[in-house]
């Protein structure tokens, strides 16, 4: 096995780090109280090229490995997992569904654009009803002349608010069930389409989530991506890309935690010394690490399984089942080794805590990982 | 049996007045970041304010078991105002009564009167946190008063209190023998009150630093002898850690309950998520350790209330609890999925609110330090 990371892949992983410790971390505290991304800060990510991180180089995209796309995650994550969650949704979802599944004309017309970063793309599968059974969506479209006629409401749509596309998932034909899906590109400001009011959530606050509800909704019937009653296909086509994301961000999440623990650690004297001269401490700080490094090495595996092409959902699951678990146990514990200090938002490690809940929760929950997981097992898909 | 059970129609009346007077006010207080005047009022109106005080006090004379019924039951449905519950009754009014004189019982602790008030502890500085005997705070005597300088840190009801018990070194030699303990009054010169401190969890109670600046304190708001401060602070710690498992436990259980029926009314592949294997086993050893953090938690209040030393069974109560705690309020988050990152549900308000129970009157670090030492300290070769 090699574990050295290719002078591109270094390259990428340092250009973000650079960004990620000089423009991000400073304000990612703001941010999370403003529960916003300011738009130069989404320009100056464009910039760099990370919108455009999965898209083909034929339409401006910088078309990286997978494992540079996770090294790029974990380092935004570093200093703002909502920042991360943005360019994720965006580079694993949106333009890999276009990219995969577009017509050529759907890719012209979108990919430059998403690629650089002049529209940003979000997701639209869940519903109120339809979570980690994401198949019984209910949203419905029904084909009428030139348009789909939308009916229903998608919910937690990250960067809605500024988002130029939706991929919305939709119920095409009601008999089919699950088969009935379709999914389509949805523009912003088509007729009929209603923004939620920002959900109010436990982290993650800069990141905006909203629902997005069809009235009525208008959307012509070019937006069709894909075949028409093939969209769960497209859905689950992308889980995996997704969840290498939130692998990456849960990992970036755990490392920051982990350094300030550290940090914190060596410097906050109590009954005379530093705590690090604890054995507690010192164990604690051991499990941590460990954790983080094992997250590390399957989140890495799954990105370079990814992109070998051969079956690996169980794989990328089990990343990411581990890596968020990971994140939630070292965000607590360094919460811990702070004392008071852990509980107030003067130390960052108080938005880590918070930060880390939600990737047990998005792209699949925990139960969803272990569902995906045992599925391959039994099956003898090993 | 546990010890409470015995209080079941006191618990039912305690629960149906946390429903109707304290749950509607949870949202907004940990919204706003400010303590509900309503609560302020209302619980004074109850007595709450006085649980352990005697009549004559204007106190309900309740004992351990039904003041850890009355915690648990408001953090059941909110942790800000249980913790303020918790941290004025246990810590505030509990060791000026404790060790106070017959004088200084009547003028800080007079609930009979029409207004309430709540008295804040000082223990926690900023460099003296899981070490509290390394209290910076200096007493220097002058003739009948003390002049006091130093800083006090994560003080619940900084703001709110128009008392406060406080440590300060009169013995600048060092050494937890040089520690005492004043009340301070609110209008004192030199005395004043930092910012309010912007929390993950229990952001409706009142949080702040206090600052002592030459505040001149007349002798007689000493409490007991010089010397005696952090003696007297840490038997108060032993019953205040019974307060914060109480706490943690009822925000286990509102946490549980709202999962329970959520699990029940949540259809997805067609049947409700309850009828998954995966929830199930959630849903059991959620109860199962509710259960028995609850002996915990009843069991130490018991022993107070037998006149036992409690010391390790208030810190096993108090790590337990809290530990239980934060394994279910996050399970309770993961049944609710993605509904429970938002504030739709409480259960988002209960697990930001648990982390507190985990670090505040003690770390769980501390705990299991003081849990050791009362084990290798007992234990006969």
């Amino acid at each position: 096995m090699d574990f050295q990371l290719s002078e591109d892949q270094i390259m990428l992983r340092d250009t973000a780090r650079e960004f990620a410790e000089k423009r991000l971390k400073p304000v990612a505290e703001e941010l999370d109280a403003k529960g916003e991304t300011p738009m130069e800060l989404i320009q100056e990510t464009a910039e760099l090229g990370f919108f455009g991180l999965t898209a083909p180089e034929q339409y401006g995209g910088l078309g990286v490995d997978s494992l540079s796309y996770a090294l790029i995650i974990e380092e935004i994550s570093k200093a703002c997992a909502a920042h991360a969650i943005m360019i994720s949704v965006h580079n694993s979802l949106v333009i890999k569904a276009i990219n995969n599944f577009g017509t050529d004309e759907q890719k012209e017309k979108y990919l430059p654009k998403l690629a650089a970063g002049e529209i940003i793309g979000a997701y639209s599968l869940s519903e109120p009803n339809a979570g980690t059974d994401a198949g019984s969506l209910q949203c419905r479209a029904i084909k009428t002349g030139d348009n789909y006629v939308l009916n229903g409401t998608k919910s937690w749509v990250s960067s809605a608010k500024f988002a130029g596309i939706f991929i919305t998932f939709v119920l095409t034909n009601p008999e089919a069930g699950r088969k009935g899906v379709s999914c389509l590109i949805v523009e912003k400001d088509s007729p009929g389409m209603q923004l939620g009011v920002p959900e109010k959530k436990m982290g993650l606050k800069a990141s905006d989530t909203r629902e997005v509800s069809y009235l009525d909704g208008q959307v012509p019937v070019t937006q069709l991506l894909g075949e028409e009653e093939h969209g769960l296909r497209v859905a689950f086509s992308l889980l995996d890309a997704g969840r290498i994301g939130v692998s990456a961000q849960a990992l970036g999440i755990a490392e920051a935690a982990f350094d300030e623990a550290l940090s914190y650690a060596k410097e906050r004297e109590q009954f005379g010394r530093p705590l690090v001269d604890f054995q507690a401490t010192q164990f604690k700080l051991a499990e941590m690490a460990t954790r983080i490094e094992a997250s590390k090495l399957m989140t890495y595996r799954a990105a370079f399984l990814y992109d070998t092409g051969a079956r690996n959902s169980k794989e990328i699951s089990m990343a990411k089942l581990y890596a968020s678990q990971t994140a939630n146990y070292v965000t607590n514990e360094a919460v811990q080794i702070h004392g008071g200090y852990g509980y107030v938002k003067e130390y960052p490690v108080e938005r880590y805590f918070r930060d880390a809940r939600v990737t047990e929760i998005y792209e699949g929950t925990t139960e969803a990982q272990k569902m995906v997981i045992s599925r391959a097992l039994i099956k003898g898909d090993v | 049996m546990f010890a409470d059970s015995k209080y079941a129609d006191f618990r039912k009346e305690v629960r149906e007045f946390c429903e109707q007077e304290i749950a509607p006010l949870a949202q907004q207080a940990d919204e706003t970041q400010q303590f509900p005047q309503a609560a302020l009022d209302r619980l004074h109106e109850k007595g709450w304010w006085a649980v352990f005080m005697p009549k004559d006090l204007g106190g309900l004379g309740l004992n351990a078991v039904q003041y850890s019924i009355i915690v648990e039951e408001v953090c059941r449905v909110d942790g800000s105002i249980g913790l303020t519950v918790a941290a004025h009754n246990s810590l505030g009014a509990g060791p000026i009564y404790n060790f106070g004189n017959d004088d200084q019982r009547r003028k800080y602790l007079h609930f009979g009167d029409p207004q309430g008030y709540l008295i804040a502890f000082g223990l926690t500085e900023p460099q003296a946190g899981s070490d509290a005997g390394g209290t910076k705070s200096f007493a220097d005597k002058d003739g009948a008063y003390y002049i006091l300088n130093g800083t006090k840190c994560w003080i619940t009801s900084a703001n709110l209190c128009k008392y406060a018990i406080i440590t300060a070194r009169t013995d600048k030699s060092g050494g937890v023998k040089g520690i005492s303990s004043f009340v301070l009054e609110k209008g004192m010169d030199g005395f004043s009150v930092g910012k309010k401190e912007d929390k993950m969890g229990c952001r409706g109670s009142d949080t702040a630093f206090l600052h002592f600046d030459d505040v001149k304190v007349p002798e007689e708001n000493r409490i007991g002898s010089e010397g005696e401060g952090f003696r007297q602070f840490m038997i108060t710690l032993d019953g205040g850690r019974i307060s914060i498992a109480a706490m943690a436990l009822g925000l286990a259980v509102g946490a549980f309950e709202i999962a329970s029926k959520y699990a029940k009314k949540r259809i997805q592949f067609g049947r409700p998520i309850g009828d998954f294997q995966a929830i199930q086993w959630k849903l059991a050893d959620m109860a199962c350790q509710i259960e028995a953090a609850r002996g915990l938690v009843y069991g130490a209040s018991q022993l107070k209330d037998d006149g036992e030393k409690f010391t390790q069974q208030s810190a096993m109560a108090k790590l337990y609890a809290s530990e239980v705690c934060n394994f279910c309020t996050s399970t309770a988050l993961t049944v609710l999925g993605a509904e429970g990152f938002t504030s739709r549900y409480p259960v988002e308000r209960m697990f930001r609110d648990m982390k507190l129970t985990e670090i505040g009157e003690g770390t769980s670090e501390i705990q299991r330090v003081v849990i050791a030492r009362e084990i290798l300290k007992n234990t006969q070769l």
